[in-house]
């Protein structure tokens, strides 16, 4: 069974490669079943894998399956191979299952759309290119997989591209997230010059084996990683394309901007974990960027007005809790946040979805309201969502994992941390039900017109079970083995569960401050963002990075480009061919014709000639 | 004989399209793909184990005795990649110009032939003098296909792209007559043969100036920022054919030239200069890669992508490593074929809505899909994506400098952004955007089949570069050895 490991990523890539070159002639079913099957027979296959390997654990927990070899040159040998462990195992499912349930739930959403084909073509090349990610044995095959994850990235958000908006964001997108990845690049150069592979497994061990812990070659590369990382998560400081990238369709929100792609970064520190643990420093710097973005992006997502921007500017917020549990070595905790929220952001972007798609494309949630009534399913699903985002104690999934990082954030000593994270934590149940109340309670606004169908309503009664029970899966457990065993702990276990139900009273008492400026009936107006005033605005306007970047680099890099544009080299030849014409012209000038001018200089020159004769 | 056969095969075809397109001009296309076709096939007949010194096939035959100088042609794994690229892109490039070719076309075809009987020759030529005969044997006629079917600044473009060509071959006729002298004074008799020229010891100073002399030549034609404004005018102006064999073979004459002449002949005074050439290679990187992005002219964007792709050749020459330069080697493959495609693409577009100007192209997605996915898929191979073959080429080119010079390599590995900046505006300045309101035809079979060879030669140089590898491989070490690399 574990053989048939390769058919994870070719059965979308097939669906891709068909959809590509047939799709047009396609009738919109067959694109059905081709886009949402493809996805479809790979889950089954990941989870007929998932029951071999872990009924048969192989040795040493890793199964490899050696495709072929990329190329072989001065001893660098990378290989087209996959990797099957503990942690690909995990993200093999969430791939593979989130990504089904938002393939068929797209086959409702986007039905009505003209390019049907090509919406499918690349989800399905998404999918590959996620699990040959996640998959990859070598370093320079996980590359190709994150550069091509970012490819379907732009392609998906630039869907629309009849909207120059749409297609600047998709710009937006690819660039900002190719500033980190060439980071990363530099960083598998230092690898390769200093370790001689790329080879997952062959990096950590020889960098164990021949570099001391702190010195400067394992800082640089976890550092440039680190950019990698950064870039492709959203975080500080490369954070600024993820809101605007929520002008792809909705689904594409959902499966790359929430669930899979962006959590890539998480993915490779967690996999690349050995390295930041002879680079402390930089491990700290993981710590401290995840909680600053937490905090940032928890704040720019309570004044959000636009559905999809909350969900956005929460979903950095949150990869800012895996960053934090990385950061402070417990990737386990961040693997397992990682999960569930791919589980409750997916939901809660596909129940966003659905009121857009029920209420014609009305993203601003003050126009919206009362959808409760209309919208039952969706209602239910999407306050489960919300309270796993929020952390509602016990009965979400969102509560466990969230509350590992943090206890783990002060087990390790990281009192400051913790501290952040749990006002971040209050925030974020306070703006997730600020959108709840809004969206679902109070008074009616834009009229629900189309229903969800059950091609959409299943995926999200599935998600918001999954939202909910996903906490009990004990995932940590498994993911020890590979991660690391997690730290000593410096506490007893009265101080976990104390700060569990401090943890707890936190999110209860966010949702209840919610309730209390948003739910009750009489509402006026956006209480938070008008009791902050022009701080709120600029919360609002993602405390003005896209400013402070269009100064700093856009404007300055279209200026030099329009400075240049004529070559400013090409003026050197075309002095010379200017000198030349010159010289021509003034030689020019002596062929007159006249008879007297031609004598005189003659006799000028031969004066000249004998007066040289004479005196030398 | 192969040898001397793989250079007149094509030289006979020119011959005979001329006469034969007058009388229709199918004849003409038609003798000329059958030449480079049977070319193709005598130049695959070649592949095989290397001989000693990593030769594949050599061929001597005396010329001018008494001076040394020989018909002397030699034929390594480095050549082959080179001539089979050549002989491709000719094909190609006869395909791309089926229907954009209606006026003197067996003269068209004439010239096409001796371009690429000179590039032929110039991959293969092992004396001095003969090298330099047909190093300027492919400039008149490459001057000939931009002037005569060239759009509104041909005549400009013409004589610009032929002073500076000119004018560096004779800088190089002198380091050749330079250095043949020096052997005459060491060694008593004159020689032009490569393999004597090698161990001529040189005093520093005439080394460098010497060595410089080759540079010139090969710098104008890769080209070296400062001397590369001749380019953007002569890709612009060609016609689709011209702007392919510039870009795709052209060029790389001058990378093969640094190759197999200038570092190996002068190994010390190489050393001396490749941190000055690296960092040209670096700021060419980027140079080309900004003002790709401020061009508006569609074929000059893509004439500019040359210089900053070519910028990376440059340091991976000078680096000198076996990552850089079998990186360098499949840049030039992988590059020829990229860029080769987007100039196809430049030509059906201006075929069909006679414009190359960017502000003016709109919204073209859903009037050409086809036309817009290739331009999509050749634009990501241009920006170095993963999967195909430039990337490939520059990770290993930028490895391979990492070691011997970081600063330049991080240079070069922003043009990594750079390239992002200046694809992506090119793709979705053309065909997003709101719909245009045309009736285009896509892409015609032809042009699909022209397309698809180069999309599918990139993805395997991408996937599975080896096979090309290892034919180079033999004949990079060798080089290496004799310029005191480290193979």
């Amino acid at each position: 069974m574990l053989d048939l490991l390769w058919l994870v990523p070719v059965l979308p890539l097939a669906g891709f490669l068909a959809l590509t070159f047939a799709g047009r002639r396609l009738a919109k079913p067959a694109v059905t079943a081709i886009g949402v099957g493809s996805v479809g027979l790979s889950s089954l296959v990941a989870g007929a894998v998932a029951a071999a390997f872990l009924g048969h654990m192989p040795p040493g927990g890793v199964h490899r399956q050696i495709l072929w070899r990329w190329f072989d040159v001065a001893g660098l040998r990378p290989e087209i191979s996959l990797h099957l462990d503990a942690l690909s195992l995990v993200m093999i499912l969430v791939v593979t299952g989130v990504g089904f349930l938002i393939h068929l739930y797209s086959a409702q959403f986007m039905e009505e759309d003209a390019d049907f084909a090509r919406f499918f073509a690349s989800m399905n090349l998404f999918v590959a290119m996620m699990l040959v990610l996640v998959l990859a044995g070598d370093l320079l095959l996980l590359y190709l997989g994150w550069e091509g994850v970012g490819l379907c990235s732009f392609l998906l958000i630039g869907f629309w591209y009849g909207e120059p908006a749409n297609v600047l964001a998709a710009r937006k997108a690819f660039v900002v997230t190719r500033v980190g990845d060439v980071a990363m690049a530099i960083g598998l150069f230092i690898l390769v010059d200093r370790l001689g592979t790329l080879d997952l497994q062959a990096v950590v061990a020889r960098a164990e084996a021949q570099w001391a812990p702190g010195s400067a070659a394992v800082v640089a590369v976890a550092a440039l990683l680190l950019g990698g990382a950064v870039g492709k998560s959203a975080q500080l400081p490369l954070q600024t394309w993820l809101p605007d990238a929520m002008a792809g369709p909705t689904p594409v929100s959902a499966l790359i901007h929430a669930a899979t792609m962006v959590t890539a970064g998480v993915y490779l520190v967690a996999r690349t974990g050995g390295l930041f643990e002879l680079a402390p420093s930089i491990r700290t710097a993981v710590a401290v960027i995840g909680t600053a973005t937490l905090l940032l992006a928890a704040g720019a997502a309570l004044v959000q007005r636009d559905i999809k921007r909350i969900l956005a500017y929460s979903t950095i917020s949150q990869l800012g809790y895996m960053f934090l549990g990385l950061g402070v070595g417990s990737a386990s905790a961040a693997i397992f946040h990682l999960v569930t929220h791919a589980f409750f952001k997916a939901l809660l972007f596909l129940g966003a979805g659905a009121v857009i798609y029920a209420c014609h494309h009305e993203h601003d949630i003050f126009r919206l309201g009362g959808l409760r009534r209309s919208l039952p399913t969706v209602t239910w699903t999407f306050v489960a969502g919300a309270a796993a985002l929020a952390g509602f104690p016990l009965v979400t999934a969102g509560f466990y994992s969230k509350d590992l990082v943090l206890w783990r954030a002060f087990a390790g000593g990281h009192f400051l941390l913790w501290g952040a994270g749990l006002l971040g934590a209050f925030v974020t149940a306070l703006y997730s039900f600020r959108l709840v109340f809004v969206v679902f309670w109070g008074e009616t606004g834009t009229e629900a017109g189309a229903r969800p169908g059950w091609r959409m309503t299943v995926p999200l009664t599935i998600l918001a079970a999954l939202s909910l029970v996903g906490g009990w899966l004990g995932l940590p457990a498994v993911l020890e083995p590979v991660l690391g065993a997690a730290e000593e702990m410096a506490e007893p276990h009265g101080t976990e569960l104390l700060l569990q139900v401090l943890a707890g009273v936190v999110s209860l008492g966010g949702i209840a401050l919610a309730w209390a400026l948003y739910g009750r009936p009489g509402r006026h107006g956006d209480p938070v963002a008008d009791a902050l005033g022009p701080v709120g605005r600029w919360w609002r306007a993602g405390w003005g990075f896209d400013a402070l970047y269009d100064r700093l680099f856009v404007r300055p890099y279209d200026a030099v480009a329009r400075a240049l544009e004529k070559d400013p080299v090409d003026r050197l030849p075309a002095a010379a061919a200017g000198l030349a014409r010159g010289f021509h012209r003034a030689l020019a000038l002596t062929q007159n014709g006249r008879l007297r001018w031609y004598a005189l200089s003659l006799a000028a020159g031969a004066t000249f000639a004998l007066y040289l004769v004479l005196t030398l | 004989m192969k040898l001397v056969a793989l250079v007149l095969v094509p030289l006979l075809g020119g011959l005979l399209a001329w006469p034969l397109g007058r009388r229709r001009t199918e004849w003409a296309r038609i003798a000329a793909v059958l030449a480079l076709g049977v070319d193709l096939a005598l130049a695959l007949s070649l592949l095989g184990p290397a001989g000693p010194g990593g030769w594949l096939a050599t061929f001597e035959l005396p010329w001018i005795p008494s001076l040394g100088i020989g018909l002397r042609l030699g034929l390594d794994g480095l050549s082959l990649v080179l001539v089979l690229l050549t002989l491709l892109v000719g094909l190609l490039a006869v395909f791309a110009s089926w229907s954009e070719i209606r006026e003197r076309v067996g003269f068209f075809h004439f010239n096409l032939c001796w371009v690429l009987a000179g590039i032929l020759g110039v991959f293969l030529a092992l004396d001095l003098v003969l090298f330099y005969f047909l190093w300027e044997l492919m400039l008149v006629p490459m001057v000939f296909l931009i002037a005569l079917w060239g759009h509104e600044r041909k005549t400009y473009a013409a004589i610009k792209f032929f002073l500076y060509t000119q004018a560096s071959g004779l800088l190089m006729l002198l380091a050749i007559l330079g250095l043949g002298l020096a052997h005459q004074r060491a060694a008593g008799s004159w020689s032009f043969a490569y393999g004597d020229l090698l161990g001529v010891s040189l005093e520093p100073t005439l080394a460098l100036w010497l060595m410089l002399g080759f540079f010139a030549a090969f710098a104008v034609k890769l080209p070296v920022v400062v001397l590369h404004t001749w380019l953007p005018d002569a890709h612009s102006q060609a016609p689709t054919a011209g702007s392919m064999v510039l870009a795709a073979l052209l060029l790389k004459t001058g990378a093969y030239g640094l190759l197999r002449f200038a570092i190996p002949l002068f190994p010390d005074a190489s050393v001396r200069f490749a941190p000055v050439a690296m960092v040209l290679g670096a700021i060419g990187v980027i140079y080309g890669a900004v003002l790709a992005f401020a061009q508006t002219d569609l074929k000059r964007l893509v004439a500019y992508t040359s210089v900053s792709h070519l910028g990376f050749v440059l340091l991976g020459i000078y680096a000198w490593t076996s990552f850089s330069l079998t990186g360098t080697v499949l840049q030039m493959v992988a590059h020829g074929l990229s860029t080769g495609a987007l100039f196809v693409l430049a030509g059906a577009l201006y075929e069909r809505t006679h414009t190359r100007d960017l502000e003016r192209l709109r919204g073209l997605a859903p009037v050409v899909p086809r036309m817009g996915a290739a331009a999509l898929f050749f634009a990501l191979a241009s920006l170095g994506l993963p999967g195909l073959g430039n990337f490939v080429a520059e990770f290993l080119v930028l490895v391979g400098a990492w070691e011997v010079r970081p600063i330049p390599t991080t240079i070069a590995a922003l043009g990594l952004v750079a390239a992002t900046l200046y694809s992506l505006r090119f793709f979705q300045r053309a065909f997003h955007g709101p719909a245009a309101e045309a009736e285009l035809a896509d892409l015609r079979p032809r042009e699909l089949t022209v397309l698809g060879a180069m999309g599918v030669a990139l993805l395997w140089l991408g996937l599975a570069p080896q096979p090309l590898f290892e034919v180079v491989a033999p004949a990079l070490d060798v080089l290496l050895r004799t310029a005191g690399g480290t193979p």
